[in-house]
């Protein structure tokens, strides 16, 4: 059993450090600002969440599990503020993201009322 | 020694998003590539405290975590307050198709 | 805060024990579920505290607890321990809520993943307008950190009943707009209004 779970944390702290990996590619391959947020949230999300859920594996049911556990939510919650406030602030700023199908008709959600702002 | 695997793996995308911050041709893809860097850090803290079996470590990254929104947030106000100042865009990385 | 003051001094003003030093210290503190939000929000400070400290000898365990009163207390002057802030009775659907989110962020990650990793980079990126139906603004803002948190679309500018969406792929920004994230949202937002 001890093993089984072994090999699991092994198999999860893999994907973890592969999902990070590709994140990062992703950051450095894609060509626009816009599109570089998705590869910096595959690291915040999976490759985050597989690399805590290996190490919670090795940790067992201890206080260490705990703080991995608080870890994962506090990034779980803080990532979207900060990627949402990165993306808000870039198009305040006049970054208009490269696009292939802009199905938004000129219009973009609250964009008369930050005007005023 | 799975802990070192992953550990040059983190290693490996620190690296990279180092690159980004160091390339990124606006000031938005290197708060960007900042964020990541980051998160990343906190996970190299959290495998630094497994691979030298000293949990202390894991409130270090606790910490890094908090600290990662608070400057994310932080800067981002400094420049929007201080827009006409700082030039934030590239106008040759970054085309800007005027929408007015 | 001088509404908030006013509030009390109406609610409370008749009771002499209520009323006085308390009361001017933590103004609208005693106001019906108040009380519920105050308790809560000590208790999962206290918890925090108690998981960070490790250390439980009886002189640490006073301090925590007069530290994550003191911590709430001091929220509570600012007006933020209310249910916008802390929303317990969403606790429950978080249950839920939960599992499905991160079953939703797998599936979307391995679909960026295969898209960075491929050599062409098959990307079409979408600024799309989708439709939000949730009525208050936990439900809203539950409903932006959501499709941010999922790779593959960013909330870019949020408005009363809709969101701005850029997504790294037209069928993503399709599949959005389908509305199924939406609906599940809407029922975790439930009945609180």
């Amino acid at each position: 059993m001890a093993q089984f779970i072994d090999i699991l944390s092994w198999a999860f702290l893999l994907a973890g450090g592969a999902f990070c990996v590709i994140g990062t590619i992703g950051l450095l391959r894609m060509p626009d600002m816009f599109t570089r947020l998705h590869g910096a949230s595959v690291v915040d999300t999976l490759g985050m969440g597989f690399i805590i859920l290996g190490l919670i594996l090795q940790a067992g049911f201890t206080l260490i599990a705990a703080k991995l556990i608080i870890i994962a939510a506090l990034i779980l919650l803080t990532t979207p503020v900060a990627t949402h406030a990165l993306a808000q602030a870039a198009l305040h700023a006049g970054i208009r993201p490269k696009l292939d199908h802009d199905e938004t008709g000129g219009h973009i959600a609250g964009e008369d009322a930050s005007s005023n702002s | 020694m799975m802990f070192f695997v992953a550990m040059i793996a983190v290693l490996i995308s620190l690296a990279l998003g180092l690159v980004r911050a160091l390339l990124g041709p606006t000031m938005f893809d290197r708060m960007l590539a900042g964020n990541t860097v980051g998160t990343l850090a906190v996970l190299a803290l959290a495998l630094i405290g497994f691979v030298t079996g000293r949990p202390d470590f894991l409130d270090l990254a606790i910490l890094y975590t908090l600290l990662n929104l608070v400057g994310t947030i932080a800067v981002l106000r400094y420049f929007k307050l201080s827009e006409p100042a700082v030039p934030v865009a590239d106008p040759v990385a970054a085309p800007v198709t005027d929408k007015e | 805060m001088t509404e908030a003051q006013g509030e009390a001094d109406a609610g409370i003003g008749s009771n002499p024990i209520l009323s006085g030093v308390w009361h001017r210290a933590l103004p609208g503190m005693f106001e019906g579920r108040q009380v519920l939000y105050f308790a809560s929000a000590v208790i999962i400070t206290y918890i925090f505290w108690l998981v960070l400290s490790g250390h439980y000898t009886p002189l640490l365990l006073v301090i925590g607890a007069v530290s994550s009163l003191l911590v709430v207390a001091l929220g509570s002057r600012m007006a933020v321990v209310d249910r916008e802030g802390h929303p317990i009775d969403l606790v429950l659907r978080a249950v839920w809520y939960w599992p499905w989110l991160l079953w939703e962020i797998v599936k979307a990650g391995i679909d960026v993943s295969r898209i960075i990793l491929s050599p062409s980079l098959p990307i079409s990126p979408t600024l799309i307008n989708v439709r939000a139906s949730q009525k208050s603004a936990v439900g809203l803002v539950t409903y932006a950190n959501s499709i941010t948190l999922t790779p593959g679309t960013v909330s870019v500018e949020v408005e009363d009943d809709e969101i701005t969406v850029h997504a790294i792929t037209y069928a993503g920004a399709q599949d959005l707009a389908k509305g199924g994230m939406d609906r599940v949202v809407s029922r975790f937002e439930g009945a609180a209004k």
